[in-house]
């Protein structure tokens, strides 16, 4: 199958459908609610709720024998919870910094879930296999009920986003300030923290615990670069988020035998990394461009207010000089006197230089201007 | 040189200016009153035993070295921390029934400025707390953010992001976000730390202004020079509360130096 297939097909075969739609909302909500955790500078946070939710899923098997989605995703769901409150507990309790205690529950967390699963899969049962699909996920599992869980989650998730979006941004920006204003920032928070957990859980068996932090962050790292917004910010992030969702089942559908999870993650990193150069305002390369462009501006003002002061001692301002006494000037080109002759403010004749009337006047205004600054 | 030498050398003069007029009308009512306040993070004591009565109307200074707790100070005040023993009451009730009556500066390198936001919405953050839960910012609230920019004289840099405000100018945006609260008593946490001059004229004449408004002003402060130029009366604090009273009457050389000790010559220094 290619692209042009896996598009034609989208909205006629069932199971792309599922998995396209499934993808797409699952970047949408992860997109969002990464905004926050990056504004939060907690962007570990993700990869440490993602990985303690492993021995959750590992417990969920081992105590009821099931294996649907549903009931795993639950036992995930706690044991991210216990996780993620436990990363707070250790940050307000101890003196630890919060990314050791991220670290800290992280690699505990995934330790104990990798062992349970190699346990289970010790276990003479045959039921077990396929639960190591939560390591990378595996979107082709999804089906209709998983993506009505998502679509739901999702839709709890926006409507408490935007009923709660005032404490939510001044939460965000100043905590202690909040406080003052009398809101419990405790609520605000574990409220946000909730669910940020909600999403990565649902990303877990589609992308996967190794990669889920990516989906939370990337989109909205993107997003970051093209607006000064928040509210913008979020939207944007959760297009890209989106966008990633699909463009990765499409991509992993025309080729086959490329995993859904880890396509997606690459999408969404060329958005993170796209946005980063391209960004009109905080991007690489306009920052680059301006940055050149002051330079050339500055040597090339630099160079007329030097000749500004030479011609100035001489009754006839245009006065020809040596070329050569431009070279004790640091800074100096010859591209530079080439513009300035363009510029019609210089004249050369041979090895000499003089300045126009037009030269002069702009420099003399471009030295009032300079010493002004100063002053 | 010995740091009492210093300390000499650095504040000529305790002598209060003509032009200062201490507002002995408030003096009567109790804005703030703070009861054996103690705060310690884990064993240390940062704050010990402290009693402090603010009367209405002045504009207090906060004065102390570092680490002397004058930050914590106001954030137990505040309820940003919980104090280990002790009570704060604001006019006489305690202070989660008086929010609406307080208002706080924090120090600006407090929060991230990278934060995507514009300054009006900084400033609108200051109605928040009338607002109360859930409900939004209308068109009373931007008029009171627009008219508080406009004390602060920022309104021309109402839609500036705020990364791309200077130092003096992000001071004067949480400044201008405490005056939207319309608060009887503002607690503000080093609003001169990093700002210029010309900054530090227009923040000291709207706290001048508040005063002569009847509203109380409390500010931890840094500058020795300035503290009888700027503020009526002051407070020195190093762990415990040395003194407090009207700068006239109490900003001398024997508070100085039971305030800042040996580490005195340090803090001077900027």
């Amino acid at each position: 199958m290619n692209l042009q297939e896996y598009f034609s097909l989208v909205f006629s075969d069932y199971t792309l459908r599922t998995i396209t739609l499934g993808t797409a909302i699952l970047g949408a909500v992860t997109g969002m609610l990464g905004s926050f955790a990056v504004l939060r500078k907690q962007s570990l946070l993700g990869d440490a709720i993602s990985h303690a939710a492993l021995p959750g899923i590992a417990l969920a098997f081992l105590i009821t024998g099931a294996k649907d989605s549903n009931t795993l995703l639950l036992g995930a769901l706690v044991s991210g919870l216990v996780g993620t409150f436990w990363i707070r507990g250790i940050i307000t309790k101890t003196h630890l910094k919060s990314d050791t205690a991220l670290g800290l529950i992280l690699s505990l967390f995934f330790g104990f879930g990798m062992l349970l699963l190699t346990f289970i899969q010790k276990q003479p049962n045959a039921n077990q296999a396929g639960l190591d699909k939560y390591l990378f996920g595996q979107a082709a599992t999804l089906v209709e009920s998983d993506v009505w869980l998502m679509a739901i989650v999702t839709g709890i998730c926006l409507i408490v986003m935007l009923l709660f979006w005032k404490e939510f941004k001044i939460l965000l920006f100043d905590a202690d300030y909040t406080k003052t204003l009398g809101f419990n920032t405790k609520f605000i928070d574990v409220l946000i923290t909730t669910f940020i957990v909600l999403a990565i859980v649902l990303g877990l068996q589609t992308v996967g615990v190794v990669l889920m932090s990516a989906m939370l962050l990337a989109p909205a790292a993107a997003a970051r670069q093209w607006t000064n917004s928040l509210g913008t910010m979020v939207f944007l992030a959760a297009i890209f988020g989106a966008f990633s969702g699909v463009f990765g089942t499409a991509i992993s559908a025309s080729q086959d035998n490329l995993s859904t999870g880890p396509v997606i993650v690459i999408v969404a990193s060329v958005f993170v990394v796209f946005s980063f150069i391209f960004s009109p305002s905080r991007g690489l390369l306009f920052r680059q461009i301006r940055f050149i462009k002051n330079r050339r501006d500055l040597e090339f003002q630099k160079t007329l207010s030097f000749m500004y002061h030479i011609a100035e001692t001489h009754e006839d301002i245009s006065h020809p000089h040596t070329i050569k006494i431009l070279n004790n000037f640091q800074g100096f080109t010859r591209k530079t006197l080439q513009k300035l002759v363009d510029k019609n403010y210089v004249t050369l004749d041979g090895a000499m230089w003089s300045l126009t009337e037009e030269g002069f006047e702009t420099a003399a205004n471009l030295y009032n201007q300079n010493f002004k600054k100063h002053e | 040189m010995n740091s009492r030498d210093t300390m000499i050398n650095t504040n000529p003069s305790n002598e209060i200016p003509a032009s200062q007029s201490v507002d002995e009308a408030g003096a009567g009512i109790l804005a703030v009153k703070v009861d054996d306040l103690t705060v310690a993070y884990n064993y240390k004591p940062v704050l010990w035993d402290i009693d402090l009565e603010i009367p209405e109307g002045v504009l207090m200074a906060i004065v102390g070295p570092n680490g002397a707790g004058k930050s914590t100070l106001i954030k137990a005040i505040l309820g940003i921390l919980k104090p280990i023993a002790g009570s704060v009451s604001i006019y006489g009730k305690p202070y989660h029934k008086q929010r609406s009556l307080v208002a706080y500066v924090p120090q600006k390198g407090s929060v991230d400025w990278d934060f995507p936001t514009v300054a009006l919405d900084v400033v609108m953050m200051g109605t928040y707390g009338s607002l109360g839960w859930i409900k939004r910012p209308g068109v009373k609230e931007k008029k009171a953010a627009l008219e508080a920019l406009e004390k602060v004289g920022m309104l021309p840099f109402k839609n500036r992001q705020i990364s791309q405000l200077s130092g003096g100018q992000q001071q004067r945006i949480f400044l201008a976000r405490a005056l939207v609260q319309d608060a009887s008593i503002y607690f503000m946490d080093e609003p001169f730390q990093g700002v210029d001059a010309t900054t530090e004229i227009a923040i000291i004449n709207i706290l001048k202004e508040l005063r002569k408004a009847g509203k109380t002003v409390v500010v931890v402060h840094h500058d020795l020079q300035t503290v009888p130029e700027y503020f009526d009366w002051v407070t020195f604090l190093n762990v415990k509360k040395i003194a407090t009273g009207p700068v006239k009457d109490i900003f001398n050389d024997d508070n100085l130096t039971k305030t800042y000790g040996i580490n005195y010559k340090v803090s001077v220094q900027k």
